[in-house]
């Protein structure tokens, strides 16, 4: 009997044609837009204060370079150390470092890139096991990390596209430290309660939310201020299409994430003068505004770092949106899709270990 | 007997082998003058603490030996707060703050107070807390060393580089907790990397 034709082997038997490699790649692709364009849109954007790379072309450019090329020689240099085999030919290096720079003002000083990109391997991956053994998103992890080492560079340094809506009705000023739309909008909301008492403070919030908003368009092709690669929405929703498309991203994560943003950005009370006004924001401004569409395409659903199951999935999406909004609206800061994000990656296996299937005939 | 004295410098050392008294190490290790006062007030804590509860371990009743304990440690953490406060300059004892207290319930001194001083004799106990105590003092001030070089790019107060942005995360609590972790890893991989080489 030919023994040749009965092989034993363990499960899986049948492979698909998807590996980290095709995968990554396919996440390359999907930002790829939105990075060139964030470079094109910020191409004058230069670091605060004088410096050597002051005179420098196409600065974000240059950063995102950095980024990339830092994650994957860190990467290299810790698997070489570790003894196992180095691979950064699969790309998920490459993602990390361009989400990192995609998320970082376009003027930080030059070392920013290299410490994140470094934190997040070298920390947020390898102290954990490496590639799929992660709790946090790599790139998330080392933008909490810089935004609370280098508070100024990250949090009051922003760009301003020169023939954006807010430079042009700003006259003759060549300032471009700006706050970015979240902050233009949430600001002026605190001083509000200096102000002589409104008769009707609905209208008040309204005029004053009007008054600073940035408009939609503006917001869609990512013409406004903010980090490298999060301005333009419609670039960014045009890539996470994609991925879904390809099946690498699935919508329990990204959909339930955004409406639950929508509705609560809509519905959440705001106090206005020692009144709490509900069901008066933007669902619209905050949908487009800050980091969400990329968050929530592209950090969110990071295969590593979200739950396994779909109905997981969901409760993870809704949890990212609640804490998006409340971060937004009720906090010290403008935007919250990072740490909202990271601390639903610390849940995961909680949520996992709840979710998790019935065997098939097992009791309940 | 001098191996009372050095097994808490390396082999046995109170914060990367035995893990106690992490907390303080957490807190004071933010700069190298900050992990020195510490580790200085915990040392002189521990070697006093052990003299005495060793002097008096025949004395103590089972039943109620932790309360002994603490009145024992509480008696001299007051008198080194005491102290620290009367010759040393005020921005030391203000930058400890609750934490020289809090000595009271270190782990590392109740530790050696129960494992050690009450089963022992006097000199024994003695090179003992000493031992642990400047293992103590060194392992917070190699955190600190990392932590104050790379947090506020100073050592010692003094800047280190004229050009080195410091990262303000690692002088914070974030920071030591990463540093801890990662001393407490390289460690562990040097204690491996030992008992491998003398196996094979």
């Amino acid at each position: 009997m030919d023994d040749r034709k009965f092989i034993v082997s363990s499960s899986p038997h049948i492979r698909g044609p998807e590996d980290i490699t095709r995968i990554m790649w396919a996440v390359v692709v999907a930002l790829a837009p939105a990075v060139v364009w964030g470079i094109f849109v910020f191409r004058d954007a230069r670091p605060a204060g004088t410096r050597w790379c002051h005179w420098m072309p196409l600065y974000p450019a240059f950063i995102a370079a950095l980024a990339v090329a830092t994650a994957v020689a860190t990467e290299a240099a810790i698997q070489r150390l570790r003894g196992i085999r180095v691979t950064i030919r699969d790309g998920s290096a490459i993602v990390t470092g361009l989400l990192f720079a995609m998320i970082i003002s376009p003027c930080v000083p030059w070392f920013v890139p290299i410490v994140g990109s470094f934190f997040a391997i070298a920390i947020g991956k390898h102290c954990f096991g490496g590639l799929g053994c992660n709790i946090w998103n790599p790139a998330l992890i080392a933008r909490a990390f810089v935004l609370s080492s280098y508070v100024f560079p990250l949090t009051s340094v922003w760009h301003y596209p020169a023939d954006s809506i807010t430079m042009r009705l700003g006259k003759e000023t060549d300032a471009i430290t700006r706050p970015t739309p979240l902050a233009a909008v949430k600001d002026p909301l605190k001083s509000l309660n200096k102000q002589a008492e409104a008769a009707n403070k609905r209208a008040l919030l309204e005029k004053v939310r009007a008054d600073n908003r940035t408009p939609y368009r503006d917001l869609l092709f990512g013409n406004i201020g903010g980090c490298l690669g999060e301005t333009s929405a419609l670039l960014l929703l045009l890539g996470g299409v994609f991925l879904m498309l390809r099946g690498y991203v699935k919508w329990q994560i990204p959909i339930p994430y955004l409406a639950t943003v929508a509705l609560l950005g809509w519905a959440l009370p705001v106090k206005v003068q020692g009144e709490w006004i509900a069901f008066a924001g933007d669902p619209v401004f905050h949908l487009l505004a800050g980091g969400l569409f990329l968050g929530a395409f592209f950090m969110a659903t990071d295969m590593v770092t979200s739950p396994i199951t779909k109905k997981g999935m969901i409760i993870f999406g809704i949890g990212c949106g609640l804490l998006t909004v409340i971060i937004r609206i009720y906090s010290g800061y403008p935007e919250g899709v990072c740490y909202s994000i990271l601390l639903m990656n610390t849940a995961v296996p909680l949520i996992d270990r709840y979710t998790k299937p019935v065997k098939l005939g097992a009791p309940r | 007997m001098l191996g009372e004295f050095t097994k808490g410098l390396i082999r046995r050392n109170p914060i990367f082998v035995l893990m106690v008294g992490l907390c303080p190490a957490l807190a004071t290790s933010n700069s190298i003058n900050n992990a020195f006062a510490m580790g200085m007030a915990a040392t002189t804590v521990l070697l006093c603490s052990n003299v005495i509860i060793s002097l008096i371990r025949k004395a103590i009743p089972r039943g109620v030996r932790l309360g002994c304990y603490i009145v024992v440690i509480a008696s001299f953490v007051t008198m080194v707060e005491l102290l620290m406060k009367a010759f040393f300059p005020p921005e030391v004892s203000e930058a400890l703050g609750i934490f020289i207290p809090l000595i009271v319930v270190n782990c590392i001194i109740i530790y050696r107070a129960e494992d050690f001083a009450s089963k022992n004799g006097l000199l024994a106990s003695a090179l003992d807390g000493l031992g642990m105590g400047i293992g103590f003092t060194g392992a917070l001030m190699l955190v600190a060393v990392f932590r104050e070089g790379l947090g506020s790019g100073t050592l010692f107060g003094l800047k280190w580089s004229m050009t080195y942005e410091p990262a303000a995360a690692m002088a914070q609590a974030p920071g030591a907790f990463l540093m801890l972790g990662l001393l407490l890893g390289l460690f562990k991989w040097l204690g491996m990397r030992k008992k491998v080489g003398e196996a094979g």
